[in-house]
Formats: C-alpha cells, structure tokens, sequence
C-alpha cells in the first residue's frame, strides 16, 4: 500500500488543538493553581521531552531493533551540553546542535558492532555498551564530574540584557520562557519525527522490520540503513537530552541509568509502537499513572511492573489498537456507518 | 606488583569465573528451549542470596542446608515466570525479556518491604579462615564456590545426556515442533528448562550471600556480567556459557588487579564487542540469534 507522502498531517485539527493548548497551558496553569501552576509547568516541560525521547525511540523500533541504550544516548546529549555551557559558556543555540553531533557520531560507533547481530542479541548487545559508556562518565572525573556527576549548569540566554531580542530563560520563579524554548524545540522534533516516518526512509525502515532479506534483493543496503536509523534516533534523543540537561541544572550518571531506560520501554510498549500516536499516549497515559501514585512511591515500580506485564501479556499491541476502534464507534453513534 | 602475585590472581579469576558460570548456565539454559530469555536473572540471584539471610541468619539452619534450600524456592520462583509470562508470551522473544523487567521489579519491591533497604544485610561467615596453598591465600568461603560450581555442572551434564527428560530437554531445545510430535510435552520442558534456570541463579546468590552485601539491588551487576558471558559464549550454548565464564573472570580478575574494576569491566564489554564483530554468534554458538 502506497502511503501518501503530504507535507502535512491529513488529519491535522488533533495536533493543532493539542499545540494550542500546550501553547496557553502557562495562563491556564496560573489561573487554575495559581502560584502551584509553576511546578505543574515543570511537569509539563519534563513531559515535553520525554515526548520526544519516546517518539525518537518509536523511531528505532520501526526497523524491528529494540535497543537498551536510548537512554544513554539522550545521556550523551545531556552531557555534552552540560559541559559545553558549564566549562566553555556556549550559547544553547549552538550546544543543543554540537550535542546532537557528537551524539550521532558516538550512535555511530554503538551501531557498528551491534548492526551484526539482531532481535535479542540486540538488545542486550546494546545494553552492555550503552553500560560501557555510562562506566565512562563515572570514571573520568574530567569533564564528565565522575559518579556525583555535573550541577550548577546555567540556564541558556538568548543575547545580553538590553538587546531588543533578548530572552532570559533563567529565572525559577517564571519558567513559562523555558518552557516556550522546550515546546518550540518539542514541536520542531515532533514535526521532523513525523516527516521522517512518512518519508521514503522510514518506509525503508519499515520494510526492513517486514523481510529484511526481500529488502536486500530489492537494493537497500539493511546494514547501512539499521546505522542510520540508529544514528537518527540518537539524534532525536540527544534533542531530549539538551532539553532535561537546561531543566534540571544538575545530571549524574545514575539519571541514565537501567530503570529509566526500562521505564521508556514501558511508555512504548504501554502506547504501542505501529503508528504515529502511540508513544504520545504511552507517555501520557504512563505520566498521569506516575503522578496519581506519588503518594505510594515504594510502591511505584511495582505498580509499573504490574502495567507491563499486563499489557504485554493482554495487549500486546499497545492502547493504540483502542484508536481506531474508538473513532469507528463514535462514527457508528452519530450514524456514519462505516464497514470495517 | 610482580610475578608473585600471580598465582593468587588466577585463583581469584577461578572463583569469579565460577559464579559467573552458575549464574550464566541458568540463562543459557532457559534461552536455549524456546528461547526464554529472563531480564531479572540477577533478581532471582539476589532472592537465592535472600533465602540464605533469612533461613541461616534469622532462622539459624545450617548454612549447607540453607544453600540447598535455595535450589527449590528460586526453582519454584523461575516456574512461575514461566507460567505467567513465558507461555502467554511465546513466539516472542522481546515481549517475554522486557515482561521479565517489570518481574525484577515486582520482586526488588516485595523483597525491600519485607526486609527493608536501609542497611545492607550481613550474613556472618560459616567458613572462617582461608587456604594457604602454592602462595596463594583465598577463603574457605570463597573457595567453596569452586566444587559447588563443578558439582552442579557436571549434574546438568549427567541430566541432559542420560536422563530421559534431559535428553526431551536437549530435543525441544534442538527441534520444539519435531520433539513435540515425538509425544514431549513442550509445557513441561519449558518449565523444567525455567525451574533449572532459577535454580542455578538461586544456588549462585546464595553461596555469594556472604561474601557480598545482601541488598535487593545486588542482582543488576551479575545480570550484566551474566548477559555478556551468554552473547559471549552463543547464545544457548551451556558448554559456551562456562568457557565464556571463565574468560570474562580471568579478563576481570586481572584487570582489577593491576588497574581498577571499572576498568576490568569496560574491557569485558569491549572483549563482548570484538567477539560480535568477528563471530556474531559466538564462541561456541551456532545459531545467530
């Protein structure tokens, strides 16, 4: 089936509405909670990128290749960019690009003795090098900061305090500028994510997940491409990773550690990884999970524990097979019968 | 740092390779019939260790029958992932590994609300001393290690070639469709092929319970070590998995000795890399996985 290679989203009123709303969610936030809008907007910022670390990671599945160190890589960017601002002053406009470069090329170095194996061996191929990586930043005291890792990383400004473009992103009693920055940025990767997996690569991609060797005969180089998937999916990763690196201020390697990468695992595997939508609603549905259970927090992985047993186990394809199912009833209700 | 210190050097790599080997055969085993492959192995490591600080520690058996004990109840652990995770999930390998994760972390909660994570848990020593044998000086407790491992060993060897339900084991994880027109009951193997598994991890936490700080996080560094040894060795090969046991703890033992253990495991995960660029399936594995 020959899918249709528009500029846009065929459907776009959703992503339109959900922007709009993300972009008034400052007032909205401060009329509803007031001064607490503030921590809510953090949330909202965190949520921004994991967004589009779930997606990048959606990416990476497409080729049927489930690695275990995406969180590494957003690491790398994380930390490139720490360095660069804290020990070299860069402006974040050209941080957040030389992260991302250096985190394609380190992607590139993984990729090569992993593109020799696949499915499991993969996986756990991937999971003992991003651990090498990670044994890296603890080692090395300089520049990485060794175990404790790296704090006191300034907020990113645009320009000196008086040009007419200035903007400060740096005050902590009003982040609705860094959280504009974190949408702008969110939006941009979301929107490049989406054209990337319409495009003629990521049908590429696709087809190498449906018969990798129909693939070869047909002329596309699946070693070189599962590389390049790899390379771009650390790109997107490390965008994430600039992101969390200016939120937080502070990282250390335990930030990238196995639990968080299983907990990525169980955003995507909870939302579905087939189209577009589903990690959007993993991380969604998963984040709201997280924050209804802060009151439990012991029992926190158990209760994610509980979730992706049962939703491998009972839906393997993830809550986005309710997607359609859910449209087509609501078409039934209103009388548009539609065979499916 | 001289010629003097070797000796001692190899019979520390001879005990780590031990453990490694006991808690690398039980993944081996379990990925080799019908490819179960268990993320929280290093969970099931450190309920074994558990077993020995409840029942030696708090419950005063003794520490053999501790040990021995530990075999059943982490068997037991290891039948019930195959019951509700390995056999809904079958067919798929990713879906049971990463189900498997959410398993460790179910088991890292129960075990740190029963016990507690505060402090790490001391199990006191119930071989004191050390041998003094060639210049070398290892533990009593540490050297134990190494004729448990053969011991156990060798009795998977003797399970799987001259036992008939070894020997249905070996066919299912040679042929699953052939072995079940035979008349095996792929259920049962799989099960079997989990119980060993586990019970392998439970007998390797257990012997190391008090050499190493019992915590309900210490499973994460064997499993890793365990991961590599398996890719190492072939996936589902057992021979494979010790051969590569061994080379990893020589590769870490030296290493530590003479450099730091950091190091010793960034080279183990590079040795890992060099082996999948040269032979993906591994040493002594011939199917790539």
């Amino acid at each position: 089936m020959l899918k249709s290679n528009s500029m846009f989203i065929k459907r776009w009123w959703p992503a339109a509405t959900i922007i709009i709303v993300f972009a008034f969610a400052p007032q909205l936030f401060e009329t509803f909670w007031g001064r607490m809008g503030m921590y809510k907007l953090v949330l909202l910022q965190v949520f921004l990128a994991n967004v589009v670390l779930a997606q990048s990671y959606r990416l990476m599945t497409t080729t049927g290749d489930w690695t275990l160190c995406h969180y590494i890589l957003m690491g790398m960017g994380a930390y490139t960019t720490a360095i660069l601002a804290k020990f070299y002053g860069v402006p974040f406009y050209l941080t957040i690009p030389v992260a991302a470069i250096c985190t394609v090329a380190v992607s590139f170095l993984i990729a090569l003795p992993l593109s020799r194996t696949i499915g499991f061996a993969f996986f756990i191929g991937s999971f003992a090098l991003g651990e090498f990586v990670r044994y890296i930043w603890e080692k090395l005291h300089f520049p990485f900061g060794g175990s404790r890792g790296l704090s006191n990383i300034p907020r990113p400004e645009l320009g000196q305090s008086g040009d007419w473009y200035f903007v400060d992103f740096s005050s902590r009693m009003d982040i609705s500028n860094l959280y504009y920055g974190t949408l702008i940025l969110a939006v941009f990767a979301l929107v490049l994510l989406y054209r990337l997996d319409t495009s003629r690569f990521g049908n590429a991609w696709k087809s190498i997940y449906s018969d990798s060797e129909l693939c070869e005969s047909i002329g596309i180089n699946v070693t070189r491409y599962r590389i390049l998937i790899f390379c771009v999916a650390g790109f997107f990763a490390s965008l994430a990773g600039s992101l969390l690196a200016y939120q937080w201020g502070a990282i250390d390697p335990d930030n990238f550690g196995m639990i968080e990468m299983v907990y990525l695992i169980i955003w995507v595997v909870v939302g579905g990884v087939k189209t577009y939508w589903g990690p959007l609603i993993g991380v969604a549905s998963m984040s709201l999970v997280f924050e209804l259970t802060r009151p439990f927090d012991e029992f926190r992985p158990l209760i994610f524990g509980v979730i992706l047993i049962s939703s491998l186990v009972f839906m393997p394809g993830g809550l986005e097979v309710l997607i359609p199912r859910t449209t087509r009833f609501f078409k039934n209700l209103v009388g548009t019968k539609e065979v499916s | 740092m001289g010629l003097d210190i070797l000796p001692q050097t190899i019979g520390n790599a001879l005990v780590l390779g031990s453990i490694y080997a006991m808690v690398a055969v039980g993944l081996a085993i379990a990925f080799g019939v019908m490819q179960m492959a268990n993320f929280s192995h290093g969970e099931l490591f450190m309920v074994g260790a558990y077993c020995v600080y409840v029942l030696y520690t708090l419950f005063g058996w003794p520490f053999e029958l501790a040990v021995i004990a530990s075999f059943p109840i982490v068997a037991l652990i290891g039948v019930i992932y195959e019951r509700l995770i390995f056999r809904p999930t079958r067919g798929n390998v990713l879906a049971g590994f990463m189900a498997t994760a959410g398993a460790g972390f179910i088991l890292q909660v129960l075990i740190s609300e029963w016990y507690g994570v505060g402090l790490p848990k001391s199990v006191q020593v119930p071989y004191p001393g050390g041998s003094d044998f060639l210049m070398t000086a290892i533990s009593w407790q540490r050297l134990a290690i190494i004729p448990v491992t053969i011991a156990m060993v060798f009795g998977l060897w003797y399970f799987l070639t001259k036992v008939k339900d070894g020997k249905a084991l070996r066919a299912c994880a040679q042929d699953p469709e052939a072995s079940v027109l035979q008349g095996i009951k792929l259920n049962k193997m799989t099960a079997l092929a989990m119980a060993i598994s586990g019970g392998f991890a439970g007998v390797g936490g257990a012997l190391m319970a008090p050499i190493v700080s019992v915590n309900p996080y210490m499973g994460h560094d064997y499993a890793i070590i365990a991961f590599i040894v398996v890719i190492v060795g072939g996936m589902s090969s057992i021979p494979g998995a010790v051969l590569a046991a061994f080379i990893l703890g020589f590769i870490h033992t030296f290493v530590s000795t003479f450099a730091d253990s950091v190091y010793g495991m960034m080279i183990g995960v590079l040795f890992m890399a060099i082996v999948l660029i040269v032979k993906p399936t591994g040493l002594l594995g011939n199917v790539k996985v």
